[in-house]
């Protein structure tokens, strides 16, 4: 049986990296000790090669783009399982997110995700209703749009002056 | 429990997918003394696991202005949903933790007439109902013990992070399953309970597959349980094991039919409701063999 070895190129890591996401709230990821709970109670990890213990481990050595640029940041489903069971405290799902912040503002961001984004700035839901949803509101004697953003044209221009205001749309490549 | 009146914040798929939800609960507030106050031009809370993880200033600043309506009309805001729940809660908790943050947001909202001062709470009807109402005053609107054995899915949201919720165990939680029993149902226990339902993170829309296969584990360890039906408190979680079963029998081929209720429509039925006034034939999965059962 031959072990596959792995160098690492310290050329190829940034450590500034770390900086960055401790400064975003991570700064607990320091005091990691590879333990492996947050993996051990990881849902989308028992079904995938998802290994959280993994990805701060990456963060911790300043692999940025490896972390950025793979998938597996986006397979976790915010259940805070890793985060509540951490021995070190660390607020593992916070860093998740933080992450996932990061690899947007480098261009990593999936087209699904772009998708649901531009449904905000549009209607100000995420899901937004349609005529089979207005029919079944009307059938239950409700008024066929609640009274949000789908009311008020004005209250949904609220909603893209903040995002025009943050960046969010060009950060999402809304075009309308 | 005089004074309990909340801003309504409806959400995206209570309203837009599920509006027997928002029916059931208009309907049971005033049985229990809760008033609800419509929070007109809301939007979307923003939804934590897509918008929080593309950019946390905008969602801080959408949370913040959905918060901003509520405050105005001076009253702490109600959500149904964890989702919900947990954006427009942890943005409160940021707010009061990090001043500078709110700061921030206020700038942004400056642009649009509107500031949030921080003022209010953010509640979630099932943790209303158990903290507040109190399982004694639900058990005196009760017309119909409803004599169901129950899957409960409590979401995770609803529970954790732990150090923002103080409401239950997030391992081992109770107080979800006493309201049911309240209601006169029975709590049936099943494996890996507190599993998530697989649509949190970005992950339904993001990753399909995989939050399906999570969905279906769960399904399986329901099943096993010889439940009845499932109930849930949040429409996302409901989204996903409803429609969720429809889509797994089509992608996996694998084949369930739990009905699944969120649990003001399961108290709505028990304080005498008919399941058409609520919705509950809109469901995916079919609901006439509980509806039946219950006699309704």
């Amino acid at each position: 049986m031959s072990v596959r070895r792995e160098t690492l190129d310290l050329r190829k890591t940034d450590s500034d990296f770390v900086k960055r996401v401790a400064e975003s709230g991570g700064e607990k990821i320091l005091l990691c000790v590879q333990c492996g709970t947050c993996s051990g109670g990881c849902p989308a990890g028992r079904r995938t090669a998802y290994r959280t213990r993994q990805v701060i481990r990456r963060a911790l050595t300043g692999l940025k783009d490896e972390v950025l640029s793979s998938q597996d940041i986006w397979l976790c489903s915010t259940c805070y399982t890793c985060l509540e069971r951490c021995p070190r405290g660390i607020n593992v799902t916070d860093v998740i997110l933080i992450l996932r912040n990061l690899a947007v503002q480098a261009g990593f961001m999936l087209k699904p995700h772009k998708d649901v984004s531009a449904y905000l700035l549009r209607t100000g839901h995420a899901v937004p209703i349609i005529d089979k949803y207005k029919a079944l509101r009307k059938e239950l004697k409700l008024p066929e749009l609640p009274p949000t953003t789908h009311s008020y044209p004005e209250a949904l221009d609220e909603v893209r002056r903040i995002a025009n205001k943050t960046g969010f749309d060009k950060l999402i490549g809304f075009e309308g | 429990m005089a004074g309990l009146r909340f801003g309504f914040f409806l959400g995206c798929i209570m309203p837009n997918r599920y509006p027997g939800i928002e029916v059931a609960t208009r309907k049971i507030a005033p049985m229990l003394g809760i008033e609800l106050i419509d929070l007109p031009r809301a939007s979307c809370c923003p939804a934590p696991g897509v918008f929080r993880s593309f950019d946390q200033p905008t969602w801080l600043a959408l949370a913040a202005r959905n918060l901003s309506i509520s405050e105005g009309l001076g009253v702490d805001i109600l959500t149904i949903c964890n989702g919900c729940y947990g954006s427009l809660r942890e943005a409160n908790e940021t707010f009061k933790e990090e001043p500078e943050k709110l700061a921030k947001v206020n700038e942004t909202l400056k642009d649009v007439g509107r500031t949030y001062r921080g003022s209010i709470q953010v509640r979630h009807i099932a943790e209303v109902l158990y903290k507040d109402v109190g399982i004694e005053k639900i058990g005196s609107i009760i017309k119909k013990p409803l004599g169901l054995k129950v899957a409960v899915h409590y979401g995770c949201h609803i529970l954790k992070p732990t150090k923002h919720r103080g409401i239950d165990s997030a391992e081992r939680p109770r107080f979800v399953d006493e309201m049911v029993e309240a209601l006169g149902c029975e709590s049936v226990q099943y494996k890996d309970r507190m599993l998530c339902c697989g649509a949190g993170g970005g992950l339904r829309t993001g990753a399909l597959d995989v939050s399906l296969d999570m969905t279906l584990e769960k399904l399986r360890n329901i099943h096993e349980s010889g439940t009845d039906l499932l109930v849930d408190i949040c429409p996302f979680c409901h989204l996903q094991f409803d429609y969720g079963q429809i889509q797994i029998r089509d992608s996996l081929k694998e084949y369930y039919a739990i009905p699944v209720l969120h649990y003001v429509q399961l108290l709505g039925l028990a304080a005498g409701l008919d399941p058409t006034e609520i919705g509950i034939y809109a469901n995916f999965v079919p609901t006439d063999q509980v509806m039946k059962k219950i006699g309704a």
